[in-house]
């Protein structure tokens, strides 16, 4: 007898012996263990998310002192209500994805899907808003290293009549702003893309039952992802959109 | 008997269903929260429009990651994990902030 077939009926026997479900690894010694791992794990990798936005959060406060005027003045071409209608869209979807994860706990399959559905709706509602908003900052030319023109900052924005027009090297440096302005709401995007790519296939997969028979970890997991990624346009907001609002 | 046994151990932590009237409740808590963010910001206040703003925005974050990501219900085991990872993040902006703001020091 070889070695594998040893290992084939042992696999075989601890299938027998002990009644468990299906999506349970034998690694672990309970669901709940292996929930509980799993959402360890989880948190573990959105810490390092944390630390990757903090980062881009960071380099923008530390630039936003440095050339300050360039920085309102960028920050002046943003439309507030597409912000502002972003962040509600997020924060319902927060609220459509956690009733997700109740619906996968109290076992009720329908209701999972609906909650998953309406959370990717919701979800390609801000994608959608924030490719408006990038196609406008792309005709007003305000796009580094593509299609950027620092004349539009020279003269008086109509929204904000008080404010002075900019030096063209101060207007230069709203190129700072807007890379840091690209990258923070880009990444942002990325994110809510894989996490709307990652809902449609939990999505599929709860029409079938997968999460309704007491295997949460899944959705509840994919629910900690989605709330994070939240969380950082709650910070991009205020940091983007208002905070240099009177300056 | 494996079954009473894993429950003396001392990292079992009972899994708690936070009900629909918390997440409608912390749902509409934040929603509020951004208008009057938003609403804020259209107030002159100097400094402070940042300073409500950051305030607003960590209130909210709290309320997410308490509720909605389930660390108020969660083992003890998250909680140090989830708590660990936030003051490392505190202490790094921290120290990256306080380089920045004293490398002029005195030269204002």
């Amino acid at each position: 007898m070889d070695s594998h077939t040893v290992a084939a009926q042992t696999a075989e026997a601890a299938h027998t012996e002990h009644e468990h479900p299906a999506f349970l690894r034998h690694h672990f010694a309970s669901v709940e263990q292996q929930r509980e791992t799993a959402t360890f794990g989880m948190w573990l990798f959105l810490l390092t998310e944390i630390m990757f936005f903090g980062g881009l959060f960071c380099a923008y406060l530390i630039f936003r002192n440095w050339y300050y005027p360039a920085f309102v003045d960028g920050s002046h071409s943003l439309h507030i209500w597409a912000g502002t209608l972003n962040t509600t869209l997020l924060i319902v979807s927060s609220f459509t994805m956690a009733m997700g994860v109740h619906a996968s706990e109290t076992r009720m399959r329908k209701a999972l899907v609906g909650w998953c559905i309406a959370t990717i709706i919701l979800g390609c509602g801000f994608l959608c808003v924030k490719a408006y908003e990038w196609h406008d900052e792309w005709v007003e030319h305000h796009v580094p290293g593509l299609n950027f023109s620092p004349e539009g900052f020279m003269k008086v924005n109509p929204d904000y009549p008080a404010d002075k027009p900019l030096q063209l090297d101060m207007a230069e440096k709203t190129q700072v702003y807007f890379s840091l302005y690209f990258a923070m709401t880009g990444m942002h995007a990325l994110h809510m893309i894989i996490g709307v790519s990652l809902l449609t296939i939990l999505t599929i997969r709860a029409w079938g039952g997968a999460y309704t028979s007491g295997h949460v970890a899944p959705v509840e997991n994919f629910g900690l992802y989605w709330h994070f990624v939240d969380i950082v346009w709650i910070f991009l907001f205020p940091l983007l959109y208002l905070i240099s609002r009177h300056q | 008997m494996a079954e009473a046994k894993h429950h003396d151990e001392p990292t079992h932590h009972e899994e708690h269903i936070v009900s629909p009237k918390v997440y409608l409740l912390i749902g509409a808590a934040l929603l509020v929260l951004t208008a009057t963010t938003t609403a804020v910001s259209y107030v002159e206040l100097g400094d402070f429009n940042a300073v409500v703003a950051l305030a607003i925005a960590c209130i909210k974050m709290t309320l997410v990651v308490l509720f909605f990501m389930h660390v108020k219900y969660s083992s003890k085991l998250t909680k140090l994990t989830v708590g660990a990872g936030f003051l490392t993040f505190i202490v790094l902006i921290t120290m990256t902030m306080t380089d920045y703001i004293s490398r002029a020091w005195g030269r204002w």
